[in-house]
C-alpha cells in the first residue's frame, strides 16, 4: 500500500513538475518574443543579413511549396468536380477550388510545409551554433546573438510566408484549372467568371494573407525559440527540432481556428 | 553563395511572389463588384426580405446595378427597411419597381429593379415606392394545400 502510494505521489510529482516547466517556458518564449523584437532594429538597418534569410526560409522552400500546391489544386479538382457533378453544378468547381485554397488550405498547408521545411532547418541552425558555443563566442565579442542570429532568420521567415501561402494558392488553382478544365472538359469560360465572381479581394484575399502572415511569426518565432533555448547536445538540438514541428503545427491549427471564426463570421 | 547570387535568387522569389499575389487581386478575386464611391443610394421597404444578405446583388434586366448595403427593421411601420447603393452611371424613373428574386432554385436572393415610364428619374436618398417581397416558399405551399382542400369540398358529385 505504501509502495502504491509513494509511486502514485512519484506520478504527481511529474506531472506538476512538467505542468511548471511548460508554462515556465510559455513565459520565456513570450520574453524572448519581445526581446527579439526590441533587437531587430540592428538587422532591419543591415538588409543583408535578412536577405540571406529570404533566401534560407523562403527560396529554399520554394520548390517544395509549389509542387504540393500543385497537387493539392489536382487533388481538389479532382474530388471537386466528381461530388459537385452530382448536383449537376460542376461549373460552381472554380468558386470550389479557389476558395478552399485562399481561405484555408493555401495558408495552412503552406505555413506546415514551411514549419517542416523552414522551421526545423533554423532550429537545426541555432541550436547547432549554440552546441558549437559560436553564440557564446559572439557574446564575448560583444556582439548581440539575438541581434545578429536570432531577429534576421525571425524577420526572414515573416517575409518569406505570406509569399509562398500566395505562391501555393496560385499553384492550386492552377492545379485545379489543369483537372477540371483541360482533362475533365469544364467550360473555361465559367470556371473564371464564377470564380471571380464569387472571390472577394478583401474577404477572401486579403484574409488568406492575413492568415499566412500570422502563421510566418508564429512558425518563425517558435523555430527560433527551439534553436536558441536548446540543450547544447546532439540530442538536445534533435529533440529541439521536433519540438519546433509538432508546436508549429499544433500553434497553427489553433491559430487558424482562432482567426477564422474572426474573420469569417458571415457578414449579417 | 555570393552576394550577386543571393540578390539574384531573393528577387526572383519576391518577383514570382508578387506576381502570383497579382495573379490572385486580378484573375481570381474582383473588389466587390462595383466601386463603391461612384454610387447613390436608394431605400425600399419590404413586407418580408426572405433571405436577402447585406452585399446582396440589386440587378435591374439581369444585369448588375448595385449592392444591398444596410438592412434594418423599421419599427415604426413593422417592415424591413433596405438601402442599396446603385452604380452613378444607371438611372431609374420615379415609379420603379423593386422585388425580391431568387437567382436559380436554391441560389442567392437578389433585388431586382423593374424601371417604370415615369419621367423623372430617383435621386439620391429616394425611396422605391412599389415593392414586392420575397415569396415564401411555405407560404405558397400552404395556400396551394388550401385551396386543394376546399376543392375537394366544394365539388361533391
Amino acid at each position: 500500500m505504501t509502495r502504491f502510494l509513494h509511486s502514485f505521489m512519484d506520478f504527481l510529482r511529474l506531472l506538476g513538475h512538467e505542468t511548471v516547466n511548460r508554462v515556465w517556458r510559455l513565459g520565456y518564449g513570450s520574453r524572448f518574443f519581445f526581446a527579439v523584437l526590441f533587437r531587430s532594429g540592428a538587422s532591419l538597418t543591415r538588409g543583408r543579413l535578412i536577405l540571406r534569410e529570404i533566401w534560407f526560409s523562403g527560396v529554399l522552400s520554394l520548390i517544395i511549396i509549389l509542387i504540393s500546391g500543385l497537387f493539392v489544386g489536382l487533388v481538389l479538382g479532382l474530388q471537386g468536380y466528381e461530388i459537385l457533378q452530382r448536383f449537376g453544378s460542376a461549373g460552381a468547381l472554380g468558386t470550389m477550388v479557389a476558395l478552399s485554397l485562399l481561405r484555408e488550405l493555401g495558408p495552412v498547408v503552406a505555413a506546415l510545409l514551411f514549419a517542416s521545411r523552414a522551421g526545423s532547418a533554423i532550429t537545426a541552425e541555432i541550436g547547432l551554433m549554440k552546441a558549437t558555443e559560436q553564440l557564446k563566442a559572439m557574446d564575448m565579442m560583444a556582439v548581440d546573438p539575438v541581434a545578429r542570429v536570432v531577429a534576421p532568420r525571425f524577420w526572414g521567415g515573416v517575409i518569406s510566408m505570406p509569399f509562398l501561402a500566395a505562391l501555393f494558392s496560385t499553384m492550386g488553382i492552377f492545379g485545379g484549372w489543369l483537372i477540371g478544365v483541360v482533362f475533365i472538359g469544364v467550360d473555361d469560360g465559367i470556371f473564371w467568371s464564377s470564380m471571380q465572381a464569387s472571390v472577394d479581394f478583401r474577404h477572401d484575399v486579403w484574409n488568406g494573407i492575413l492568415k499566412s502572415f500570422v502563421f510566418g511569426v508564429a512558425v518563425s518565432q517558435i523555430a527560433v525559440f527551439e534553436g536558441f533555448d536548446s540543450e547544447p547536445t546532439a540530442e538536445g538540438v534533435s529533440r529541439a527540432i521536433t519540438r519546433t514541428v509538432v508546436t508549429s503545427a499544433l500553434a497553427i491549427l489553433a491559430l487558424d481556428f482562432v482567426l477564422t471564426s474572426f474573420m469569417f463570421r458571415g457578414i449579417s | 553563395m555570393n552576394r550577386k547570387a543571393l540578390d539574384l535568387w531573393v528577387g526572383f522569389f519576391v518577383a514570382i511572389g508578387i506576381g502570383a499575389l497579382l495573379f490572385l487581386a486580378l484573375k481570381v478575386s474582383s473588389f466587390s463588384g462595383i466601386q463603391m464611391e461612384n454610387t447613390y443610394q436608394l431605400q425600399a421597404r419590404f413586407d418580408n426580405i426572405g433571405g436577402l444578405k447585406l452585399k446582396s446583388a440589386v440587378r435591374s434586366a439581369g444585369v448588375l446595378v448595385g449592392r444591398v448595403t444596410d438592412i434594418r427593421y423599421d419599427s415604426e411601420k413593422y417592415v424591413a427597411l433596405v438601402e442599396m447603393h446603385i452604380d452613378n452611371r444607371y438611372l431609374f424613373p420615379k415609379d420603379t419597381f423593386a422585388a425580391i428574386y431568387t437567382s436559380g432554385l436554391l441560389g442567392d436572393q437578389y433585388i431586382g429593379l423593374e424601371p417604370g415610364g415615369d419621367e423623372e428619374d430617383l435621386a439620391d436618398g429616394a425611396t422605391v415606392l412599389k415593392t414586392q417581397s420575397a415569396v415564401a416558399l411555405e407560404k405558397l405551399i400552404s395556400q396551394f394545400m388550401f385551396n386543394k382542400a376546399s376543392e375537394g369540398q366544394t365539388a361533391p358529385p
